[in-house]
């Protein structure tokens, strides 16, 4: 936790980001910004499913859609959170010359979506809807 | 356009010269310190710019969905209100990456600035916000 909020400090001091070891290979450094813009892609994707949940789906239980839309909002955010987290550390990472940091963020993405999946399934399936 | 010129094998030579000589502190572990500065095989730089048009035309998407919730029959005034902040929203993810791309021309593009990653964040950030809103 100590280590995240070292993280989040980076991400308001830009200089700090490059006070830090040797610029590394412009080419890093961009594709670097283009895995970072890659997430933001899946986040904004993800929110956009929020608001599609709730728009395009009428005929499902308020509980449910409401429940299905907002996992979706919070997935985003979260993914939106990490790619400028992710982004900072493999810039820093890079900087010194380190291994570029690992993250368990995929598969917990992966999982979620999923999982939310199945659930739609199983409730168009199940025919638990208000069914007009 | 210009933007797109610098990029050019001639220019990129020049620049890189001088980039390479002066520090010399990329080419011991990068790619193409110093040999590699006359061209690009990668076209780095346009595929950047192409990530960031890609990820301004999601953001697009996600906000015409965002309108569309938002809006019920004839304008009132929160309707209006909302329409209003998401447009700005979406222009000013707009301009951060039109910022971008303009820097992204030169020979040797610096790293992206970590207050335009946050900007791009907060924009996603205050999307998911006003959905939040829009469903309660």
């Amino acid at each position: 936790m100590t280590d995240f909020g070292k993280d989040v400090r980076l991400w308001f001091a830009p200089q700090r980001v490059r006070e830090e070891g040797e610029t590394p290979d412009y080419r890093f450094s961009l594709a670097n910004e283009r895995t970072f813009l890659a997430w933001i892609r899946t986040a904004l994707a993800l929110v956009g499913g929020g608001f599609a949940v709730d728009q395009f789906l009428p005929d499902l239980r308020w509980g449910v859609r409401v429940g299905m839309a907002l996992a979706l909002l919070a997935v985003g955010a979260a993914c939106a959170l990490r790619a400028v987290n992710h982004w900072v550390r493999c810039e820093r990472a890079m900087r010194r010359g380190e291994d570029l940091p690992l993250s368990r963020f995929p598969v917990v993405l992966s999982l979620g979506v999923g999982l939310v999946a199945v659930a739609m399934m199983v409730i168009v399936l199940m025919g638990w809807t208000n069914g007009r | 356009m210009s933007p797109r010129e610098p990029a050019t094998p001639d220019t990129g030579a020049g620049s890189g010269r001088n980039a390479g000589g002066g520090p010399g502190a990329g080419s011991g572990r990068g790619v193409g310190g110093a040999g590699g500065a006359a061209r690009d095989p990668g076209l780095q730089p346009e595929r950047t710019r192409l990530a960031w048009r890609r990820t301004t035309l999601t953001c697009a998407i996600t906000a015409v969905l965002a309108v569309r919730g938002a809006v019920h029959g004839p304008g009132t005034a929160t309707d209006v209100a909302g329409t209003a902040f998401i447009v700005l929203l979406w222009l000013a993810f707009l301009g951060l990456a039109h910022v971008r791309i303009r820097a992204l021309a030169a020979a040797r593009p610096a790293p992206l600035a970590p207050r335009a990653a946050l900007g791009a964040t907060v924009c996603v950030l205050a999307l998911a916000g006003f959905a939040v809103a829009v469903i309660l």
